[in-house]
């Protein structure tokens, strides 16, 4: 089966059932892609399709084929710097266990190719599916409105 | 690792030429030494005296085995390599180590180097086997203000290189980092001032440079190193004072974070075995905890792809295939029968009913007394008025992020096991066991962590990877469903807990009776030592469960501040008081306690209007030396309460690295929403009924609330821990302002099942 992943045509023979995560992390030794739940309720395996964010969980090989897939590895520019998300992800000291952590990018990245200047509450409903129980939330939402460039204080000032 | 091995080979145990060794005491060394390459290594170290029996089999060396807490290293390249015995979980302990270290020896930051040390009985954490294996060991004098036994009793639980109970920055960061950076840097200075030809007193230490002003003289930790390793140790290295702290206290930067924000630190679930090709296994444990496979049909799943083995391990199914997918769809096939047992009765409602005759069996002064003064029965008997209420909260999961995992591979008498555990030593003398090999067979390496939360203390994992790698003979990644991890947990116990409350007639607290059943530690939780009350009573009842347990995060305090604090403030409502005006009355003679409370209501606006249907609650905990209160903001307008606000402010005693403890409190009180909002593990049939995040709800981004922390560092000799003290405050400060908002008070957690 072909398919692009992180930029690259790659090949994969599995059986077309399997999902995506497991490909990537055991034939394609792409580990940064997590396994948090299997039943697409944890966002730890997210990736995108067609630039598209599917949890790589539940979603079979089979829907891939011919597509294009982004893992977190293949999320920083094409240079290796690292991307925005990733850089504000360390500027607001965001992760603590981490494991998470790709997923909540992938997610976030998706969320600003679409919306790159979300409000609070487009934010809570692209990252609702991303469980942190680390409780990085807070961090983590701050960190989204500092690589999409929107300062929280001067929102709240114009609000008020 | 080679590097490694260089430096175990130079405890002070192993004295070699060229090697000074002093003593501080009978049993506490500083040692230091010359590693090949001109790298100046200093030690500190305790050894660990007589074990009782129980901690023994945990000590791989068994008697007398030196027991290395802190190690330092100075290369000739200026690198300053800080050997951290204790494993990286996200609570930043590596980081906040290094910094303790680096700022006693005015390292330059930039060339600090963080190394964690193996599984290994060198790098246990003696602070704990210390004052547990030998209680008459006397601490070095320099370090004794540090002293502070309240986190020990749940050391007693656990092995000894442990990750938990608050414990990396106060114990081995502040009398083994500092202890060990401080030697360093007089070494250092001595043999400055040898090769200089000068007083050592006029010379100055920063940023990685030793220097003297006066004849400007320089010179780099490398091209001291060799010599600082020829000079005598300092018997009592001068720690500093804060007053001349320069990295300890300051937001540093975490430096595991880089590699968790690209897809490349390493969890247990990633390990692969240089030139070897990894294999898959799924498992499956009966539902009932202790009952054994009785039947098995493999049939349908022998015959699916990628199948290797199928294992029936007495007390386990495995499935051993060449991806974990095609393990765990093959295991899905299996249809197995268990064996019986009376245990299978059990249900949710049986246990808390058990719970309720041994409170009642208990009565009025039945039971184990923790703590009393006065006499809180004679005078609850004459009260003018009387308080009473009952609390339960139910069984809890960890749900760490990463599901259990554990890669292993057993061939010709030895072992190689790969883990994220809260406890290498723990976890290395487990396979040893479980393989009846000794521990120097097997070779532990210990990564990254997906969260812990105290589940990773517990070597289950090892232990079944082990067993199935011994099967097969070739390397085995083990993991665990999330099904599994929810339904194999080593649960944080349900409780029970009453109590009786006495007010005289002008309102004031004057008894307070306490029973609750109990299963755990710290024995602490449950006093309220701090509260200024004349008569007092708290008593513990054994009630036995057929669930495992094991420590959750923040352990006992994670039920006895909820069962504490949702009282007192039952107590102010009938007294028809303010819940802070109350507490800062019981907080009188308690300053310290008392400047948080006050800090987080002046954060917190209390008693200003809020609007209708909102509310706010308030509570105050001290656990693993920290005191922690916060306020809760709370939205009853919706058909679920909505938690807008919680504001937190924590005294630590000294916080190390004020945004890693900031990020702690964080996560404390979302772990500590979640638990109290949705968290509730039941059992049918001796059975867990939840099984993934479907039916065991976590909190999520968009019920988040805006959390607001503030740090006093109340006393710098007295360090609290981080990682746990958050959480407990949380819970009650929730139901607390569920009722000022106009909601009931809830007696019985989680909170949602009222909300239904
Ligand atoms: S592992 Fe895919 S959503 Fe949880
Ligand atoms: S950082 Fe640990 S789960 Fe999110």
């Amino acid at each position: 089966m072909k398919l692009t992943i992180n930029g690259k045509m790659q090949e994969i023979t599995a059986d077309p059932a399997t999902p995506i995560l497991w490909a990537l992390r055991e034939q394609l030794g792409l580990n940064g892609t997590k396994f948090g739940c299997g039943i697409a309720q944890c966002g730890a395996c997210t990736v995108h399709l067609d630039g598209r964010p599917v949890r790589s969980c539940s979603t079979p090989l089979s829907q891939a084929e011919g597509k294009s897939i982004v893992t977190i590895e293949g999320i920083a520019s094409g240079d290796g710097a690292l991307n925005r998300l990733q850089q504000a992800w360390i500027s607001e000291q965001v992760p603590q266990c981490g494991y998470c952590q790709s997923g909540q990018i992938m997610s976030a990245a998706a969320l600003l190719a679409d919306n790159p200047r979300p409000s609070d509450e487009q934010i809570n409903i692209a990252m609702a599916g991303n469980i942190c129980r680390c409780g990085m939330y807070g961090r983590i939402r701050k960190a989204i409105k500092v690589a999409a460039g929107i300062d929280s204080e001067r929102q709240q000032e114009a609000a008020t | 690792m080679n590097e490694m091995s260089e430096v175990i080979a130079e405890t002070p145990e192993t004295p070699k030429a060229g090697k000074k060794r002093g003593k501080w005491t009978r049993r506490t060394f500083i040692g230091a030494g010359l590693l090949t390459g001109g790298a100046l290594v200093v030690g500190v170290a305790i050894r660990s005296g007589k074990p009782p029996e129980r901690l023994r089999a945990m000590l791989a060396g068994g008697d007398g085995e030196i027991l290395v807490n802190s190690f330092v290293k100075i290369g000739k390249d200026n690198i300053v390599t800080a050997v951290v015995p204790h494993v990286e979980m996200g609570q930043g302990a590596h980081t906040a180590l290094a910094q303790m270290l680096a700022d006693e020896l005015d390292a330059d930051w930039n060339n600090v180097r963080i190394l964690e040390a193996p599984g290994d009985g060198h790098f246990a954490s003696h602070n704990i086997a210390r004052e547990f294996l030998a209680p008459e060991l006397k601490v070095p004098s320099v370090l004794e203000p540090t002293v502070d036994g309240g986190f020990l009793t749940l050391a007693k639980m656990m092995a000894l290189q442990i990750t938990g109970g608050s414990f990396s920055i106060r114990g081995t960061g502040q009398r083994g980092m500092r202890a060990a950076g401080a030697a360093a840097r007089a070494m250092l200075v001595a043999a400055a001032a040898e090769k200089w030809q000068l007083p050592a007193s006029e010379i100055s230490v920063d940023r990685g440079i030793v220097a003297h002003a006066k004849s400007g003289k320089r010179a780099a930790f490398g091209e001291l190193a060799e010599a600082a390793a020829k000079q005598a140790l300092p018997a009592q290295p001068k720690l500093k004072t804060p007053k001349d702290f320069k990295l300890m206290g300051k937001p540093i930067a975490r430096l595991d974070i880089p590699a968790k924000v690209d897809g490349t630190a390493i969890f247990g679930i990633d390990v692969q075995i240089p030139g070897q090709k990894l294999s898959y296994a799924a498992v499956k444990a009966p539902p009932v905890v202790g009952a054994k496979v009785a039947k098995m049909d493999a049939s349908a799943a022998k015959a699916m792809p990628g199948v290797l083995q199928i294992l029936n391990m007495g007390d386990f199914v495995a499935v051993v295939a060449e991806g974990y997918w095609q393990a765990q769809q093959a295991l899905n096939q299996i249809t197995v029968e268990y064996s019986k047992s009376d245990a299978d009765k059990i249900d949710t409602a049986a246990i808390f009913a058990g719970y309720g005759k041994a409170l009642d069996e208990a009565g009025a002064d039945g039971g184990d007394t923790l703590a009393e003064t006065g006499d809180a029965a004679a005078f609850f008997a004459k009260a003018a008025k009387k308080v009473t209420a009952q609390y339960h909260v139910p069984f809890l999961a960890h749900a760490a992020m990463e599901p259990m995992n554990c890669t292993a591979w057993v061939r010709g008498g030895l072992c190689d096991v790969w883990a994220g555990s809260q406890s290498p030593l723990g976890a290395r003398n487990a396979a040893a066991k479980t393989l009846g090999i000794s521990a120097d067979k097997v070779n532990y390496h210990n990564t990254y962590l997906g969260g812990g939360f105290g589940r990773r203390s517990e070597t289950d994992n090892i232990e079944m990877a082990v067993r199935i790698a011994k099967a097969t003979g070739y390397p085995v990644k083990l993991i665990w469903s999330r099904e599994e991890d929810t339904q194999q947990d080593w649960y944080r116990p349900s409780a029970s807990s009453r109590f009786e409350a006495g007010l005289d007639a002008s309102g004031k607290l004057m008894s307070w009776n306490n029973i609750h059943t109990h299963l755990f530690d710290p024995q602490e939780a449950p006093l309220v030592s701090y509260y200024n009350i004349p008569n007092s009573l708290i008593r513990k009842v054994d009630a036995p469960m057929h669930l495992r347990f094991g420590p959750w995060r923040s352990v006992d305090h994670s039920q006895q501040s909820w069962f504490i604090e949702s009282f007192v403030d039952e107590i102010a409502e009938a007294a028809g008081k303010d819940p802070l005006a109350l507490r800062r009355e019981l907080l009188a003679k308690s300053p310290r306690h008392l400047a948080v409370l006050n800090r987080v209501a002046k954060m917190a606006g209390w008693g200003s209007a809020l609007p209708a249907k909102h509310g706010r609650g308030i509570a105050i905990a001290q656990s693993f030396g920290s005191i922690v209160a916060e306020v809760a903001e709370v939205d009853l307008t919706a058909k679920k309460p909505r938690v807008t606000k919680v504001y937190c402010c924590a005294d630590p005693g000294f916080a190390m690295n004020p945004d890693g403890y900031t990020a702690q409190m964080e996560s404390g009180i979302i772990y500590g929403l979640t638990a109290a909002l949705y968290g509730e593990i039941m059992v049918k049939n001796g059975a867990v009924q939840q099984s993934n995040f479907h039916d065991y709800p976590m909190l999520r981004m968009n019920e988040a609330p805006d959390i607001f922390v503030e740090i006093i560092n109340g006393d710098a000799q007295r360090l609290g821990g981080g990682g746990e003290p958050g959480l407990p405050p949380l819970a009650p400060a929730l139901t607390n302002a569920i009722r000022a908002a106009g909601g009931m008070r809830i007696r019985h957690l989680p909170v949602a099942k009222h909300f239904a």
